[in-house]
């Protein structure tokens, strides 16, 4: 009981500390070495949360493509010789209020709201029962997704090449 | 037993995270990995929504895989717009990309 407990403070003070990384570093690169982290500390707490094949489908997809896909279009992008630059813009006052009213106004929905009367975990969720969810019940939404990553890979295709 | 306020907290405090990094970065790359943060919250939300409130489980689940979906296609496409905002403006800060802003 304590440990399960002890393991979510540590994953979710790793998580913090990776996104605080991601979010205030000044450095491209290292700010999205550290969302790798992130992403990882997420995938382990699905797995705390018994969804083990959404753990493993954040590391394959958010891990092993997106991140890589983000390191490359830094690469693609980035000077060297404007690492010295301002990486923030002026509106950073503006920008914290926001952020903290909203996080006050989460944190008071999540602890008085819904959580309140929330039960123990359900039993766990299994690849099979997915699967077999998206091909059924859920069997136009998996399509039409199909088709929005089609356009999406046709439209990045089309941006992105010389003419 | 971990209660359900706990997750909902760390996925305000990450979503709250990601505000302030798209609302603060110049970068447009920076800025979609504020974005990609805040999603990644709002999955962790649904999962620990599916695993407390939902007898079946599979709801949440299934919005999960749906958001991790949408994600992949939106950097592809932010990616694509962001190379072609360099080879043009030779600039990747959206502050400097400002000509539709009258």
């Amino acid at each position: 009981m304590t440990i399960t407990l002890g393991i979510f403070y540590f994953l979710a003070a790793f998580t913090v500390l990776a996104a605080a990384i991601v979010v205030l570093g000044r450095n491209i690169v290292r700010a999205a070495v550290a969302l790798i982290f992130t992403f990882c500390g997420m995938a382990a707490l699905y797995v705390l949360l018994d969804a083990e094949f959404l753990a493993a489908v954040q590391v394959l997809i958010y891990v092993g493509g997106i991140t890589i896909l983000l390191l490359f279009a830094i690469m693609l992008t980035s000077r060297i010789s404007s690492a010295t630059a301002q990486v923030i813009n002026d509106q950073v006052p503006m920008s914290a209020i926001a952020a903290a009213g909203l996080l006050a106004g989460l944190i008071y929905a999540g602890t008085h709201g819904i959580a309140a009367f929330s039960g123990p975990p359900q039993l766990p969720e299994t690849a099979p029962f997915l699967g077999r969810a998206l091909l059924t019940t859920y069997a136009l939404p998996f399509e039409v997704v199909s088709v929005l990553l089609l356009a999406g890979m046709v439209g990045a295709i089309i941006l992105a090449r010389k003419e | 037993m971990i209660p359900l306020g706990h997750y909902l907290i760390l996925g305000a405090i990450l979503f709250s995270l990601g505000v302030f990094g798209a609302l603060t970065r110049r970068n447009a790359i920076a800025i979609l990995m504020s974005i990609e943060l805040m999603l990644n919250a709002v999955s962790l939300n649904f999962i620990a929504f599916a695993a407390y409130l939902d007898p079946s489980r599979i709801i949440g689940a299934i919005f999960a895989v749906f958001v991790i979906t949408v994600a992949a296609a939106e950097v592809g496409l932010a990616l694509a717009i962001v190379i072609r905002l360099f080879r043009n403006r030779a600039t990747a800060n959206v502050d400097e990309a400002a000509s539709l802003k009258w």
